[in-house]
């Protein structure tokens, strides 16, 4: 069975939709970022999509993808390294009660 | 003539008024009164020269084939608005502005040498000089006018310097609201005067007078018929320029400043407000004569203006208490005279009448008698006050004893005043009354009945003044005649109203410089003498001896006494429409609605940025998953719209 | 580039500021020395300028603009600083320096911190001459800006009363108005040159190039001409006027009625009329009702007011709607007439806000209605007084006279029915405003002394007797001998009066 495209694009639209979804509502600070991961990698999935069936005979999308893959490990890694620190400091995740430095 | 003498005469006055005015408060006072009279008699000696050498040399410049011509001394460029509508300044010498000159400096010397004595302890006496000498010029300027843009000019100027002079005492309030209202009113006369003076420019494209009184009907035809309203333009600028006229001159219902401005010092009411400035009006007629002639509804309005002003002022003027009052309603009646003497003349022959050009030589005439005995009159007046220290006749009373040259001279004045020969007034008032009795009967009936009621008010003032019963207060402060400064100018004016009747003034001053000689109308010289004796006989019966009878008067009609005593209320009308509706209501709204309307929508801009600024301000929260939302929903709004537009 | 005269209108004042940065605010005979030598020079120099304007035109010389230079500023954008005057800017120079000089004079004693208030005075300076000079908009619109910006602090800092409110008003209308302005700047630099041609800033070459379509002239001169006339005070855009002239400080009341209220006049004939003339022949009678309105208008809310200032600010609304209206007449002698209005009321309203602020100095109120009589106490402020108001009030001899009726025979000159109501309602206003300046002068000057404590005030010191002789002098000469302006302004005109009759078919 041949796939269509739109066969790979519906469920990186689930998963970009559940993402934002998750950002706009969670309050835990991990379940925030783990949305954020969702997106971005609904937009990596993109990118090796449309490489592949657009333009078969380039590279471009695999390479920025695996750049993209590698780049959101690190910003993981700080974000939690953040979020670490930030609870051992008030001993809470919630997003609505970690806004002290605005006052 | 050369320009020398000419430009002398309105340097001088001007040159004192800059000298007086930045170097008066260094000088003494008698060195500031001492060069103003010198100047004006320096003046008065050149404006002779002039005159003379216009009335006598015979030179052909002036005078071609015994008619006078209009001569333009010199006439230099102003401003130039356009090409062809040039501003000039210049100086006209014809036979009425030659008499004007005369009449001028003489007045205006003899107020110069009686302030003198007159003014003499009053704080400001060099300002006084100074003001004095603004006044000479601007109505030197005003009558050498070659253009009726100068003239507005000097017109203007005229009207400052009497506000200045009015409001000479500025510590008394009245004096203040007294200079006040006569600018004010005839700034709103000199609108009609410019509006007036736009109207004929346009179409004429000419200021100069002897290019449109040489000419009127081109003036008319270069109208092209136009209408406005009904009215030619050229009958709506002439009756507008005549406005301006009404103004200065005070004639209904503009007349309102004139009996206001006696609360100027008296030598000034002499000068300004009885000989020169308020027969600008007449003089302004005279010039712009010819052009008149054309518009017939124009003359018409004049000699209904004046006939009404006439009869309002003598009527008035019977029952005043102020004798300076007496003597401005009198100046009204008497220039309102003139005005309808103007008015019923004609530049062109009249079937069945010998000289239709009378009511000109006539009004000019008894503008140069006029001058000098209602000056007499002021400075009369003005040496009572300064005895008494009232201006009210009931201070007065039995003062002839006292005051024998006041007296005398006071009485000439009235005589002149009332037409009895062989004083001035009575030949310049025959002249009248025959143009008028020619042109229609009722102006010559009409302007009988108020040359009657002239002769009784004034009388009722003379017996009044120097008969009837003595003052009780004269035993504490015995009143003396004034000084030699104040008595000469007095026997000097008096003399000229004995003999300045007997001046060939059809000779000299005539519409189209032609001359002609003047005849006594018998029939209407012995009407009018009859009227004026018995006018004069009533006064003495009621007024010479303390008596009820004019209490009895009084009391046949206290309505229309008190009435009259009120002015018939004119003033209480325009202080109503001024003050209540002007003021009240036109400029306090204005103000209210740029207050509350007009910046309370700048304001209201101002504070809608505010709100809505706060109201947004939420938005910024710094919460990311709310801009986050939000961009996702521009985002997909963006989209929405782009997937519309491309479908 | 140093070699043109121009130039250095905008580089004394620039001096002047450094020069003052070397002051400090203690030495107060330092900061005099450099404002009173600087304001001089400047004085000087326009002068020169003058005379030597007249002489290159009396020989002969018919370049529609002198002493031109341009300097290449941003090419990417076409930029210039291009200079250049004819007979109007030249008088306007001469105008801005007069008052410049008197305005050092009336703030001698500028209390808090002279040489700050000094500092931002010259900037002002700077903008103005730098609009005057500049024949390029860009330039022009900057130097504008930079007049305008100076006025926030000025009137911020060293005004009285509701000043924090004034400035802000002031500073947000002009800056609306400015916002206008530069839409309609943009629109007509677009549209400058032929298809193809490169655009340009440069007025003359626009004007010569005469490229902009009518459909895009209607809306460009709505723009522009609505945004000089809220400088110009135009009605509805005036309110900022009142306000913003009472709480200013003296100097700075002198210097915005005096000068920068004409910036908008100026920009209007200049930018809006010259370059647009289509659409000036088209779209007059809308701001003509508009400033006919202003005329009236002010002239009677000016008869109610109490607070001295408030009745000249209104009866700046009044003259400078008539700098408007005759400028919007589009005919020679009616828009000459605007320009001898503009010196006129400049001069006159320098020295009328001048003498407020002497007097208020004194009595420390400007409530018309608590003096009275300060004629006996300080004649010499209460004579100038009088003069100026005489000058405003239209007396012949003083400049207010031959202002307004070139203006009035100029306007007549269109004949239809429109036109002339609009005349006869403006020339109402000398009525008016004889009312309004004789109700002040009987009210504050004559009758009696109302608070005896003024009886103790002093009368002018030397250094305000010089800024209001500077400025009667002034008057007097205009009034007395107008026909030299009046030639410089007329020839003047002839290329934008050529550009109206020009687009008229």
């Amino acid at each position: 069975m041949d796939l269509s495209i739109l066969w790979y694009l519906i469920p990186s639209v689930i998963m970009f939709a559940c993402g934002v979804y998750g950002f706009v509502t969670r309050k835990n600070m991990i379940a925030i970022l783990v949305s954020l991961e969702l997106m971005l990698n609904a937009a990596d999935l993109n990118f090796v999509v449309f490489n592949r069936f657009l333009f078969p005979g380039s590279m471009e999308g695999m390479v920025f993808t695996l750049f993209a893959v590698a780049i959101a490990a690190a910003e993981t890694a700080i974000a939690i390294a953040i979020i670490i620190n930030i609870y051992r400091s008030i001993g809470e995740m919630n997003i609505r009660l970690t806004n002290k430095m605005k006052n | 003539m050369g320009v020398t003498l000419p430009i002398l005469i309105l340097c001088l006055p001007l040159f004192m008024f800059l000298l007086l005015g930045l170097g008066g408060v260094k000088m003494t006072k008698k060195c500031a009164g001492v060069l103003g009279i010198l100047g004006m008699g320096t003046c008065m000696t050149l404006s002779y020269i002039v005159a003379f050498t216009y009335f006598f040399s015979g030179d052909a410049a002036f005078i071609i084939d015994g008619v006078r011509q209009q001569f333009q001394v010199f006439d230099v460029t102003w401003l130039a608005f356009t090409e062809r509508l040039v501003v000039n300044l210049g100086f006209l010498l014809d036979p009425i502005s030659a008499m004007m000159l005369v009449v001028i400096t003489t007045i205006s010397f003899m107020v110069h040498l009686y302030s003198w004595g007159y003014m003499e302890g009053e704080p400001g006496f060099q300002r006084y000089y100074a003001f004095l000498s603004l006044f000479s010029f601007s109505m030197l300027g005003l009558v050498v006018a070659t253009n009726i843009f100068q003239m507005y000019i000097f017109w203007e100027l005229v009207g400052v310097s009497s506000y200045l002079l009015i409001g000479f005492f500025y510590k008394l309030p009245s004096a203040v609201s007294a200079s006040k209202k006569a600018f004010i009113v005839t700034r709103f006369a000199d609108l009609g005067f410019l509006i007036g003076i736009l109207i004929l420019s346009y179409y004429t494209n000419t200021f100069n007078f002897v290019d449109m009184t040489s000419n009127p009907f081109q003036v008319l035809a270069q109208t092209h018929g136009a209408t406005f309203m009904g009215a030619s333009v050229l009958t709506w600028a002439m009756v507008l320029i005549f406005t301006g006229g009404m103004g200065k001159s005070a004639m209904m219902p503009l007349h309102i400043w004139l009996p206001d401005a006696m609360e100027g010092p008296t030598p000034v009411s002499a000068l300004i407000h009885a000989a020169t400035m308020v027969v600008a009006g007449v003089y302004l007629v005279a010039r712009m004569f010819p052009v008149y002639c054309v518009v017939e509804a124009a003359m018409t309005f004049i000699s209904v203006v004046g006939a009404i002003t006439a009869f309002y002022a003598a009527v008035v003027a019977c029952t005043q208490i102020d004798i300076k009052r007496v003597l401005a309603f009198s100046t009204i009646s008497q220039i309102a005279f003139m005005m309808v003497s103007l008015g019923v003349a004609r530049d062109y022959a009249i079937p069945g009448v010998h000289y239709s050009g009378l009511g000109y030589m006539a009004g000019m005439f008894h503008l140069f008698t006029h001058a000098m005995f209602k000056a007499l009159l002021f400075l009369g007046a003005g040496a009572l006050i300064h005895a008494v220290h009232s201006n009210d006749y009931t201070k007065m009373g039995g003062l002839r004893k006292y005051m024998p040259v006041t007296h005398w001279t006071f009485l000439i004045g009235c005589l002149a005043i009332a037409g009895i020969f062989p004083f001035s007034g009575f030949f310049s008032k025959d002249e009248m009354l025959a143009a008028m009795f020619s042109s229609h009967w009722f102006w010559g009936a009409w302007m009988t009945m108020v040359a009657g009621l002239t002769a009784f008010y004034m009388f009722r003032l003379y017996f009044l003044i120097f008969w009837w019963e003595e003052n009780p207060d004269y035993a504490h402060h015995k009143p003396h005649d004034a000084p030699w400064q104040m008595s000469v100018p007095l026997i000097f004016l008096a003399a000229v109203s004995c003999v300045a009747g007997f001046i060939p003034f059809g000779k000299l001053v005539t519409w189209n410089g032609a001359p002609y000689t003047i005849h006594i109308e018998a029939p209407v010289a012995a009407t009018s003498l009859t009227v004026a004796v018995i006018a004069i006989l009533l006064a003495a019966k009621m007024y010479m001896k303390k008596n009820d009878i004019p209490t009895k008067v009084k009391n046949i009609w206290p309505g229309l006494w008190t009435a009259a005593y009120h002015r018939f209320y004119w003033d209480e009308i325009y202080q109503f429409v001024t003050h209540k509706i002007i003021f009240g209501i036109i400029c306090r709204s204005i103000a209210w609605f740029d207050r509350h309307v007009i910046d309370a929508t700048m304001d209201g801009f101002a504070w809608i940025t505010n709100k809505v600024s706060y109201s947004i301000r939420g938005m910024q929260s710094g919460n990311v998953q709310a801009y986050v939302l939000w961009y996702f929903l521009g985002a997909l709004a963006i989209v929405c719209v782009t997937w519309l537009c491309l479908i | 580039m140093f070699s043109n005269i121009l130039i250095w209108f905008v580089i004394i004042p620039v001096l002047m500021m450094a020069g003052l940065g070397l002051c400090n605010n203690k030495g107060m005979n330092a900061i005099r020395s450099v404002m009173v030598i600087g304001s001089a020079i400047l004085l000087g120099l326009s002068i020169w300028l003058c005379v030597d304007f007249l002489n290159l035109r009396a020989a002969g010389v018919t370049d529609e603009m002198l002493h031109t230079g341009s300097w290449m500023w941003y090419a990417p954008l076409n930029i210039h600083l291009a200079v250049g005057v004819d007979g109007i800017s030249v008088l306007m120079l001469l105008l801005s320096s007069i008052i410049v000089f008197a305005g050092t004079f009336a703030s001698w004693k500028i209390d808090p911190l002279p040489k700050n208030f000094f500092l931002w005075y010259c900037l002002l300076s700077t903008g103005v001459f730098g609009f005057f000079i500049s024949i390029d908009m860009f330039t022009m619109f900057m130097f504008y800006e930079v007049a305008l910006i100076p006025m926030y602090l000025l009137i911020g800092f060293w005004g009285t009363g509701r000043k924090e409110y004034s400035a802000m008003k002031l500073t947000l209308m002009l800056m609306g108005g400015s916002a206008f302005l530069m839409l309609g700047l943009l629109g007509i630099y677009w549209h400058s040159a032929p298809a193809g041609g490169e655009c340009t800033w440069n007025i003359l070459e626009i004007a010569h190039n005469n490229a902009i379509d009518p459909s895009w002239q209607n809306m460009l001169f709505c723009f522009t001409f609505v945004g000089f006339g809220v400088l110009g005070a135009m009605f509805p855009f005036h309110t900022w006027s009142p306000d913003g002239h009472a709480c200013a400080p003296t100097a700075v009341s002198m210097l915005h009625a005096g000068v920068l209220m004409k910036l908008g006049g100026y920009g209007c004939f200049r930018i809006a009329i010259y370059l647009l003339p289509a659409a000036a022949n088209e779209l007059a009678w809308i701001f003509i009702i508009l400033t006919g309105i202003s005329i009236v208008y002010g002239a009677f809310s000016a008869c109610v007011q109490t607070d001295l200032k408030y009745i000249n600010a209104y009866s700046s609304v009044s003259h400078c709607g008539m700098v408007l209206f005759a400028l919007l007449m589009l005919n020679q002698t009616a828009m000459t007439g605007g320009i001898m209005q503009m010196l006129s009321h400049g001069l006159m309203t320098a020295l009328f806000f001048a003498l407020i602020g002497m007097i208020y100095g004194r009595t420390h109120t400007r409530d018309i209605r608590q003096m009275g009589g300060l004629m006996r106490i300080m004649p010499y402020l209460g004579v100038c007084y009088m003069i100026a108001g005489f000058a405003s009030l239209g007396l012949p001899g003083l400049s207010g006279f031959v202002a307004e009726m070139t203006i009035f025979f100029g306007s007549f000159q269109d004949a239809d029915t429109f036109h002339r109501i609009f005349v006869i309602c403006a020339c109402s206003a000398i009525v008016t405003t004889a009312v309004y300046i004789l109700r002040v002068v009987g009210k504050l000057l004559l009758g009696p002394v109302q608070d005896e404590h003024h009886l103790q005030l002093t009368d002018a010191t030397w250094w305000e007797r010089l800024a209001t002789v500077t400025l009667i002098v002034c008057i007097a000469g205009i009034g007395c001998f107008p026909n030299w302006i009046n030639e410089a302004i007329q020839h003047s005109f002839v290329p934008i009066i050529n550009a109206i009759q020009n687009s008229a078919f």
